[in-house]
């Protein structure tokens, strides 16, 4: 009758009508398979230390999209919070909106409490998060900050797993930035020995694998301020285009040109009076 | 003819024409989570906006189309708010007593009656307030907010239905 017209109300979040299309789609068709488009990777090389004033995090700048760079100067170290700095490998619409989640709800803690927040606590709610949605996110994160405890450096896999370390790589490019790490970590460093420490870990990553290049972007978190240095060091393949490609007006010849007047006809016109100010 | 094996030990759910699509789920779970879930809408019966089968969009017609979703997360999104509240109240009710959640229940169910008409979404902010909600954001906040949705039921055989007439 006329029930099917009663809807229910809607349910906010996300929203899983088209998963059985998408199914019927991707089996369909035995010959030409309809494949679903990827979404864009961040396939990345990030790094964190722990050094004696606190965190330093690097990360590269590339984008990729199944095996095209979708963008050169993509920015992986997110803002959580003041003193909290957050590094993202995997799917980049998944860490970008989960981070910023992230952030919203610790503002929201800080305005209500009136305190900075700590590392712990952005952790813990990335991992409720993440394990609620079974690694569907694709997030493998890596949060370094300065609380009123200590410098933390911590990393958040999508599936909700957790792990506190001195020192970490993660994304594509991680074996071999973690085999830098491995080699050159000292507990206590200085300011620009970790600089340069994970600076190196991160041109390996660039060096080695094919998801990460371009350039290294850095963020030193301490107790007085945030330094975030974007680029720290640029790629010296940048090529510049060695012409212009613009064309000049008149490259293309005009065969033809045919001129048509529009006839408009005058239908209705109405006068309105305008009140303005100094009339009453 | 479809198979369905009761959750025994690890199970998938085949479908036995070959160009039938299926997606090999564990189902583990599944039947425990489908039988105290809300009913939803859209699974059964699977009604496109005239009335009849909506072969673009659900695929043809089976038992086990209906029977499930075909998206793992689907129903433990659907459950998860009744989900975490039994939990909570469980634990509540093990550490303090039965009275604990039986007074929160109370307040809930009366939050809960707090609606506009039904056609019309609602805030919800006394429900929100009880369950410390409201200074959270999450997914459900940003996407696919009810105040924007782009369709609404017609007023007059929603409210019908709401009080019974229709």
């Amino acid at each position: 009758m006329a029930l099917s017209c009663v809807l229910e109300p809607a349910l906010s979040g996300f929203n899983f009508e088209n998963s059985t299309r998408n199914i019927v789609l991707e089996n369909g068709s035995e010959e030409g398979k309809i494949k679903a488009p990827k979404p864009m990777k961040t396939g990345t090389t990030i790094a964190g230390v722990v050094y004696k004033d606190g965190v330093v995090l690097g990360a590269d700048t590339r984008a990729t999209s199944d095996e095209v760079v979708a963008d050169k100067m993509c920015a992986k170290i997110h803002y959580i919070a003041p003193n909290i700095y957050c590094c993202g490998a995997g799917t980049a619409a998944d860490t970008e909106k989960t981070t910023e989640i992230l952030s919203s709800n610790l503002t929201i803690f800080s305005m209500n409490s009136g305190r900075n927040p700590r590392v712990v606590m952005a952790v813990n709610i990335l991992q409720d998060m993440l394990f609620r949605y079974r690694g569907m996110i694709g997030a493998h994160l890596i949060l370094g900050g300065v609380d009123c405890t200590g410098s933390h450096l911590y990393t958040v896999g999508p599936y909700g797993s957790m792990d506190k370390v001195p020192y970490l790589a993660m994304g594509s490019g991680n074996l071999p930035a973690m085999g830098i790490l491995e080699d050159r970590f000292k507990a206590n460093m200085d300011l620009e020995e970790a600089k340069s420490l994970v600076s190196d870990a991160i041109h390996a990553g660039i060096m080695s694998d094919l998801g990460s290049g371009n350039n290294i972007d850095l963020c030193v978190i301490t107790k007085e301020g945030v330094d975030y240095i974007r680029p720290h060091k640029e790629s010296p393949f940048n090529y510049k285009r060695q012409a212009k490609y613009k064309y000049k007006p008149g490259t293309t010849p005009v065969l033809t040109k045919t001129v048509t007047q529009v006839e408009l006809e005058l239908l209705d016109e109405t006068v309105q009076m305008m009140e303005t100010a100094g009339s009453s | 003819m479809i198979t369905v094996f009761p959750e025994t030990d690890r199970k998938y759910i085949y479908a036995d024409r070959k160009d039938e699509p299926s997606l090999k789920m564990n189902t583990r779970g599944l039947r425990s989570q489908l039988k105290d879930s809300v009913p939803v809408t859209g699974l059964c019966p699977q009604a496109g906006p005239y009335g009849v089968q909506d072969s673009l969009r659900r695929g043809f017609s089976s038992v086990k189309n209906e029977l499930l979703p075909s998206h793992p997360l689907e129903l433990s999104e659907k459950n998860f708010q009744f989900n975490q509240d039994k939990m909570n109240f469980n634990t509540l009710r093990n550490i303090q007593g039965l009275h604990a959640p039986l007074k929160l229940q109370m307040e809930y169910r009366a939050a809960k009656q707090i609606q506009r008409l039904p056609f019309l979404p609602s805030s919800n902010l006394a429900l929100d307030t009880l369950r410390g909600s409201d200074d959270t954001i999450g997914f459900e906040d940003i996407l696919n907010d009810p105040i924007q949705s782009e369709m609404m039921g017609d007023p007059h055989i929603m409210t019908e239905y709401k009080l019974g007439i229709l």
